[in-house]
């Protein structure tokens, strides 16, 4: 039918005229990556640039897709179109994954009001990098076709989330009471990326303690000097996205961010650090698919083998691999 | 389906039917057969599981019914799919007379599983009607 056959420029031109199976198929092959998910960040690039980022981060369960729904009602409202990624961790065994973030994000999203959002759930899949390498492409798709904000909802492990979310313009942090959530944050190293936290399900116990602790943390971070140059400090804000209260104020802290960055001249430098990560994990994909080539090949094999009979040291093979490796013109066709 | 074998199927309770303890357990049998599933649970309309289809560039949409009303909305899905002008198969899992089975695939549902179906079954079911697309 139309939807295997059509030519990826004729998708993207359907997609940037509002039709949001063209958008959806286009997403899918971004995802997949290789010369197709190219081509569409070929195409897309000199449409992008204008939206504005904001990465949404926590632990399962903190609420993030109860609070992404309710912004996107909120920002539907005032005739923004925003798109939202939702990434979901796959299984590590089968590669299979559920991705439940729409049951959230979809109520009280009206499909007929809800045509101005767009919302795409993403499964992490296993092999390695390749959410660093589809989520900015995606970013870069939804930003290109029209649509601002860009949202991407993810849990907060693993380095790759991080990265992902500390790259947007915004990067917000969602932390909830009674989960010794500040200490936990500290560790995963995502209170340095953020520029917002809200304290979700704040009408439950120990709401103000979890404030306080992060209101510490902030001022610790002043006193060893991580605090940014600018002297922008990260609003805490209260909410219980469920009863519907806070989330008008965690927008509104939001916008006053990127006014923040547009102020002090530095939306150029988050640009400049995205574009830097993206590359980043671009070359180390390609590396890392080199290195699964090279130790496939016939002799990559044999010095693995050699290594795996104790003959050589795990280090004197990858020596042997590495020399291989860095000299394109012997059997690396 | 995609190139690289990954199957997104959506997975949905249509209408008013609270029984939603068939929907997860096949939710986690589709997960562990490698496949995606995109979860939206219960109270869903034609329009939002359309919606979903579409933004999720969903290889197949599997309802789950209960309720005696699969008679007319799983046609009314079926009539959606095509009005949306997808392609996409519909594939009906639940407590479903035998004597409707063929009027179903006479509506245009792709597959029908009944509760006798093992996980390895309703697996092979979804992949069967996903490349017969």
């Amino acid at each position: 039918m139309a939807r295997a056959t059509r030519p990826i420029p004729e998708l993207y031109e359907a997609a940037r005229a509002g039709e949001r199976r063209a958008l959806g198929r286009l997403l899918t092959k971004v995802e997949r990556g290789g010369a197709e998910a190219d081509q569409i960040s070929e195409l897309a690039h000199p449409d992008a640039g204008n939206a504005h980022i904001v990465g949404i981060t926590g632990a399962p369960g903190a609420g993030k897709s109860t609070l992404v729904s309710r912004l996107v009602t909120d920002l539907v409202a005032a005739g923004r179109r925003p798109a939202v990624l939702a990434v979901d961790p796959s299984s590590p065994l089968t590669g299979g994954a559920i991705l439940g973030d729409r049951i959230r994000i979809d109520e009280g999203n009206d499909p007929g009001e809800g045509r101005r959002s767009f919302i795409r759930s993403m499964a992490t899949r296993g092999h390695s990098g390749g959410l660093a390498l589809a989520v900015p492409l995606a970013v870069r798709l939804f930003d290109a076709v029209g649509y601002d904000p860009v949202i991407i909802e993810t849990v907060g492990v693993g380095q790759v989330e991080v990265d992902v979310v500390g790259a947007a313009d915004t990067a917000v942090v969602v932390m909830t009471p009674g989960m010794g959530d500040a200490v936990q944050a500290n560790k995963a190293g995502l209170l340095e990326v953020a520029d917002l936290f809200v304290v979700n399900k704040a009408d439950r116990p120990g709401a103000d303690d979890v404030r306080r602790d992060l209101s510490l943390m902030l001022d610790l971070s002043h006193m060893t000097g991580q605090e940014s140059d600018t002297g922008y400090r990260p609003p805490i804000v209260m909410a219980s996205a469920l009863n519907g209260d806070g989330h008008g104020d965690v927008w509104t802290a939001v916008d006053a961010h990127l006014a923040h960055l547009d102020d002090t001249d530095t939306r150029s430098a988050r640009r400049r650090h995205r574009i830097r990560t993206e590359v980043r994990a671009r070359l180390l994909q390609a590396m890392s698919d080199a290195a699964d080539h090279e130790m496939s090949s016939p002799s990559g094999t044999e010095w693995l083998s050699k290594a795996e009979r104790a003959e050589i040291a795990p280090t004197h093979a990858t020596d042997q691999l590495l020399e291989q490796l860095l000299q394109p013109t012997e059997e690396t066709s | 389906m995609s190139q690289d074998g990954q199957i997104r199927i959506i997975l949905a309770k249509l209408g008013l039917d609270g029984h939603d303890r068939g929907i997860k357990v096949v939710a986690r049998i589709l997960r562990d057969a490698g496949m995606e599933v995109i979860y939206l649970g219960l109270r869903q309309t034609t329009d939002s599981i359309i919606a979903a289809a579409e933004q999720e560039d969903a290889d197949a949409i599997g309802l789950s019914m209960h309720n005696a009303s699969h008679m007319t909305l799983a046609p009314a899905m079926v009539k959606a799919v095509a009005e949306a002008e997808l392609d996409t198969p519909v594939i009906v899992g639940g407590i479903i007379p035998d004597e409707d089975l063929q009027p179903l695939r006479d509506a245009g549902v792709a597959v029908v599983l009944g509760p006798g179906a093992s996980a390895e079954e309703v697996a092979q079911a979804v992949r069967d009607a996903v490349a017969s697309v």
